[in-house]
């Protein structure tokens, strides 16, 4: 009989065993996978973990790829330990994009330093913007933020698409659904020439420290902290909710367009009518395989970016289809949130041991 | 409005609520046994691929239909075993199961892209639905769609007329006291996901048999991000899920009608009006916070630990 | 003397063997970049269709690869690259978001060449290509003139690109030359691809008098629609007539083998030279699919039309034409040209809709 029996006290060695006993799963219920649908399973995970990170190319990619997912995810844990459930960071992403992106075309030739920071403005202030409508919605009519914030993300998208399609749209640009390209005042500046990686990685690195120091040293990151995890003891100690949700809202609203803006000043270069592949959902993974701490989130973000890269590179070097990579993907998570119970859980093997009473 | 105008006009709107009412009947009873599972779009895709793949190969739609409700169902046990066996947290493993499911569908149905297939049968005699009037909006559907409405039917009587249904409602509730009385929390959890599971997965199928009867990948197109949203707004009743899927469906269609009728607004906005009018009701319907506390399970998303 | 002449001569011809061993086994690698799954039964699906011909075309000379669903944004240029990086020798991307990301890395891979599908920059080493769907619109556009006894004749749009506004005038022109009172109504989904919404599409504009639909999106589900509700359509990318066998007048088909393989046979011998293609029905890009379920004479003169668009005695855009306002766009015994018909963004008389800017 395999019994899983609650430890007294949460297992440090556990906290960092446990995401390397999900990766030994993974690898070899993944080379299982690849076996049975006939690829090379060495070959097939090398593709997967080691390939995409080979030259220094792919380092920056790997760096730039998990950017927006550490912004967002450190954004979202913030509100996801006071018990506020944003799930539409990716309805913020966009209209951050919108909003700075819009400063820039408007500034579209002005030379100056001051054009990219009032684009960062605008992009973290348009994702305040649209998580303050759910966090409007939710302390003064109590409509839950999980519908209010889900239901904004497909209005996002189809105000992007109008964007481009009409007020945004690149007069010189044949009639098609793009803006113009953002000229250099208005670009990220690149941490490394020949690669993509812009100064937006500096800023997630930077946003987890902060984000740490808010979460576990700060008055405010302490009351969040409590109002999760014991409502009603913030409420005796006089901590206000309306308080936390609108905080934690907008945290959350303006880290996710700021990765909006870095995606469209960075790699994108444009506006264009898709510019995340669903970041703002990727994002609430990371920040969960994180364990909804900043330095988790940091490195979940760089392993589920390799993930995607490693889909990429397994499909160009091997041929293997998409539909494999998003198994193999959903293998991987599997894993890795399910040996979390090692934390708190020792697996015994034996008789059923009589619990003293509790 | 003449009836000649109005019956297509129901029954195209009943073809868009069915999907998300099914999914959303079986993920309204998973979440007040207290588990949120974010898997749906996942669990709607195997589905629709068992369902549209059995199908084929048997050329039984009732084999079709059980192989997509037991698809459903080992997907939604997949997430069980992670959430309610091994604590994981629900959003993430929800969220997870959508990327698994999206691609193993991929992978099963890979074979069976660009196939038609007949849908699955009006189940009755085509006699009635040729009455007049009522005929066509009686009479001419297939058995997923009159599921639809005795599952949740059936649903609220379970919750709020059966011992059973108000077990499952004590777990969602506060899992703590009714364990103490002596019940199995996590399975009847397990049980409510299962159920969801069952739900999705015949969702799916009536994309694949009914709606659009063929497979193409990812052909739910974010359906199941819509029936969860609707247990939100029909804040976790029954009656009210029914109503959201009808009114999520309606606007969906009306505004296709009011483009072709050539209404002067740009398209995107029009395509904007069904997550409008969502927010708009549940902002109206959500002033009353207490009735939606007493409706919300509380221990919704909530890992359980018989012995913390 | 003698030996050493043909030890010299022995290493030539090993050398020779050599060389040509190494030629046989150095395949050509081609690579493709698809917007959608491949299993998607549209646009992405013809593309694959055309790869596999190229793999055929060439037994044990070419090895394709592809990666599907690549979302137009930041992971395109990533993908395009690592593509180039691997040594496929020729790449094609095949939807109008990859242009800025083809372009970038063209510069980066100037021995490798690209093809980018629907776009407008061209550079020495990528070449544009692009099909006149537009002439196969004039085509079912006189077939629906011809068969329409409502006068309504539904379309389903996608977005508001050129690509998708040409389309609907040439079908509406062609249209109003047969039956002059015939109305177009337009319905936007603002998606490719959502079977779904495709569908509530259809049912919306046959309940608002359409007896023939068409579509300008990827899925099979208006003509399977249109197939239950007794009414006409035609299909989009592939021949759909298994989904509609009573429906399908015909289809636009999407027929991109002969330019691949055209392609990946010039880079082969050397020959690529950096162009922007944009063919129509004559060399065969766009095919139309059997005419069926209609009179022997619609028949006829649909593949009369043809046959005159192919030899450019006719143009899908013969004047006179007029805009919505009334406007004379192009005169009598002229017809619009490339540059205009490429960035049209205006709809013509005859077209039940306002486009929004």
């Amino acid at each position: 009989m395999i019994m899983l029996e609650r430890r007294r006290e949460t297992s440090r060695v556990m906290k960092f065993a446990s995401p390397l006993l999900a990766l030994v799963l993974t690898v070899i219920s993944g080379a299982a996978l690849f076996g049975l649908l006939g690829f090379d399973p060495l070959e097939a995970l090398y593709q997967f973990f080691i390939a995409p990170v080979m030259t220094s190319y792919g380092i920056a990619e790997l760096l730039l790829k998990a950017t927006p997912l550490i912004l967002i995810g450190v954004g979202l844990a913030i509100g996801y330990r006071a018990n506020v459930w944003n799930i539409g960071a990716e309805g913020q992403l966009i209209i951050g994009a919108i909003a700075g992106g819009a400063i820039g075309l408007a500034l579209h030739g002005v030379d100056s330093v001051l054009v990219l920071p009032l684009m960062i403005a605008g992009g973290i202030l348009g994702g305040m913007a649209w998580a303050a409508i759910p966090a409007l919605l939710r302390t003064h009519f109590n409509a839950s933020e999980l519908l209010t914030s889900l239901m904004l993300t497909y209005v996002a998208e189809l105000l992007l698409t109008w964007a481009v399609n009409g007020p945004l749209k690149d007069p010189d640009g044949f009639s098609f659904p793009e803006s113009k390209m953002f000229h250099d005042s208005a670009s990220m500046p690149l941490l490394l020439e020949g690669t993509r990686l812009h100064g937006g990685f500096l800023a997630a690195l930077i946003v987890v420290l902060l984000g740490w120091f808010f979460i576990s040293r700060s008055l405010p990151g302490y009351e969040v902290r409590v109002t999760g995890s014991a409502p009603h003891a913030a409420r005796f100690a006089g901590f206000s909710q309306t308080v936390t949700i609108w905080m934690t809202l907008l945290a959350g609203g303006a880290l996710a367009g700021l990765a909006g803006l870095f995606e469209v000043a960075g790699p994108v270069g444009q506006l264009v009518p898709k510019i995340s592949p669903g970041y703002g959902f990727t994002a609430i993974i990371v920040a969960f395989l994180g364990r909804l701490h900043p330095v988790g989130i940091l490195f979940a973000g760089l392993l589920v970016a390799l993930s995607y890269l490693g889909g990429e590179m397994a499909q160009i070097t091997l041929n293997m289809p998409l539909a494999v990579t998003g198994v193999f993907q959903g293998l991987l998570l599997f894993f890795l949130l399910g040996v979390d119970i090692l934390l708190t859980h020792r697996i015994r093997i034996g008789h059923i041991k009589p619990r003293s009473a509790s | 409005m003449d009836h000649a105008y109005l019956t297509p006009l129901i029954l195209a709107i009943i073809a868009t609520a069915t999907p998300l009412l099914l999914a959303a009947t079986g993920e309204l009873v998973t979440e007040k046994s207290g588990v949120l599972n974010l898997g749906i779009e996942g669990m709607m895709l195997m589905g629709a691929v068992s369902g549209f793949v059995t199908a084929k190969l048997t050329g039984s739609m009732v084999l079709a239909l059980v192989a997509a409700g037991l698809t459903g169902m080992a997907m939604s046990a997949l997430f069980g075993f992670l959430a309610l066996v091994l604590l994981a947290n629900q959003v993430a493993s929800g969220l997870a199961l959508t990327i698994f499911g999206v691609g193993l569908s991929a992978l099963v149905g890979a074979n069976w892209v660009g196939q038609p297939i007949d849908p699955l049968p009006v189940l009755f005699p085509a006699a009635l639905a040729e009455l007049p009037l009522v005929g066509p909006v009686l009479f001419a559907h297939d058995f997923l769609t009159y599921l639809s409405f005795g599952a949740i039917a059936g649903v609220w009587w379970f919750l709020y007329r059966t011992k059973a249904g108000l077990i499952l409602r004590a777990v969602g509730d506060a899992h703590d006291s009714a364990h103490a009385i002596g019940y199995n929390v996590v399975k009847v959890r397990f049980l409510a996901t299962l159920f969801g599971g069952c739900m999705s997965g015949l969702a799916g199928a009536y994309l694949s048999l009914v709606y659009t009867p063929m497979w193409a990948e990812n052909m739910s197109a974010g359906r199941g991000w819509i029936a969860l949203a609707l247990i939100v707004f029909a804040t976790w009743r029954p009656g009210r899920v029914l109503i959201g899927a009808y009114l999520f469906g309606a606007i969906a269609i009306l505004q296709l009608h009011a483009q072709g009728a050539g209404l002067d607004i740009p398209a995107q906005f029009l395509n904007m009006l069904p997550y409008l009018a969502t927010i708009l009701v549940l902002v109206i319907i959500s002033r009353d916070a207490v009735r939606i506390r007493l409706n919300a399970p509380a221990c919704i998303g909530k890992a359980f630990h018989p012995a913390a | 003397m003698k030996s050493t002449l043909v030890r010299l001569l022995g290493a030539a011809v090993l050398a020779g063997m050599a060389a040509m061993g190494v030629a046989r086994a150095e395949e050509l690698k081609v690579g493709f970049v698809y917007v959608g799954p491949v299993g998607d039964y549209g646009w992405t699906f013809r593309h694959d269709v055309a790869r596999k011909a190229v793999e055929a075309a060439f037994p044990g000379k070419v090895k394709t690869t592809f990666v599907e669903s690549v979302k137009e944004g930041p992971d395109a240029e990533r993908v395009i690259r690592q593509m180039a990086a691997s040594g496929n020798k020729l790449i094609f991307t095949t939807s109008f978001g990859f242009m800025n990301p083809t372009v970038k890395v063209a510069k980066q891979f100037p021995a490798v060449k690209f093809e980018h599908a629907t776009g407008y920059k061209r550079t020495a080493n990528l070449s544009t290509y692009s099909a006149r769907f537009y002439e196969g619109r004039a085509i079912i556009g006189h077939i629906a003139g011809r068969l329409s006894k409502t006068g309504v004749v539904g379309y389903i749009a996608s977005f508001p690109i050129p690509e998708v506004v040409r389309g609907i005038n040439a079908f509406t022109i062609a249209l109003r030359k047969v039956n002059p009172e015939a109305k177009v109504k337009v319905i936007w989904v603002n998606t490719w691809y959502d079977p779904g919404k495709e569908a509530d599409a259809a049912k919306a504009l046959i309940d608002q008098g359409a007896d023939i639909i068409a579509q300008h999106t990827d899925s099979p589900a208006p003509l399977q629609v249109a197939e239950k509700r007794g009414v006409k359509g035609f299909g989009q990318a592939s021949d759909m007539i298994k989904f509609a066998p009573k429906s399908q007048l015909t289809a636009i088909v999407d027929n991109w083998n002969p330019y691949y393989i055209a392609r990946t046979k010039a880079v082969m011998d050397g020959s690529w030279k950096s162009e922007a293609t944009w063919a129509g029905i004559k060399p065969g890009m766009v095919k139309m699919a059997p005419y069926t379920n209609m009179p022997a004479d619609v028949k006829a003169e649909a593949e009369a039309l043809q046959a005159k668009l192919a030899s450019g005695e006719v143009h899908a855009f013969d004047g006179p034409i007029k805009d919505q306002s009334g406007k004379e766009v192009v005169k009598a015994g002229e017809h619009l040209d490339d540059k205009t018909l490429a960035t049209m963004d205006y709809y013509v008389e005859g077209v039940d809709d306002k486009l929004k800017k």
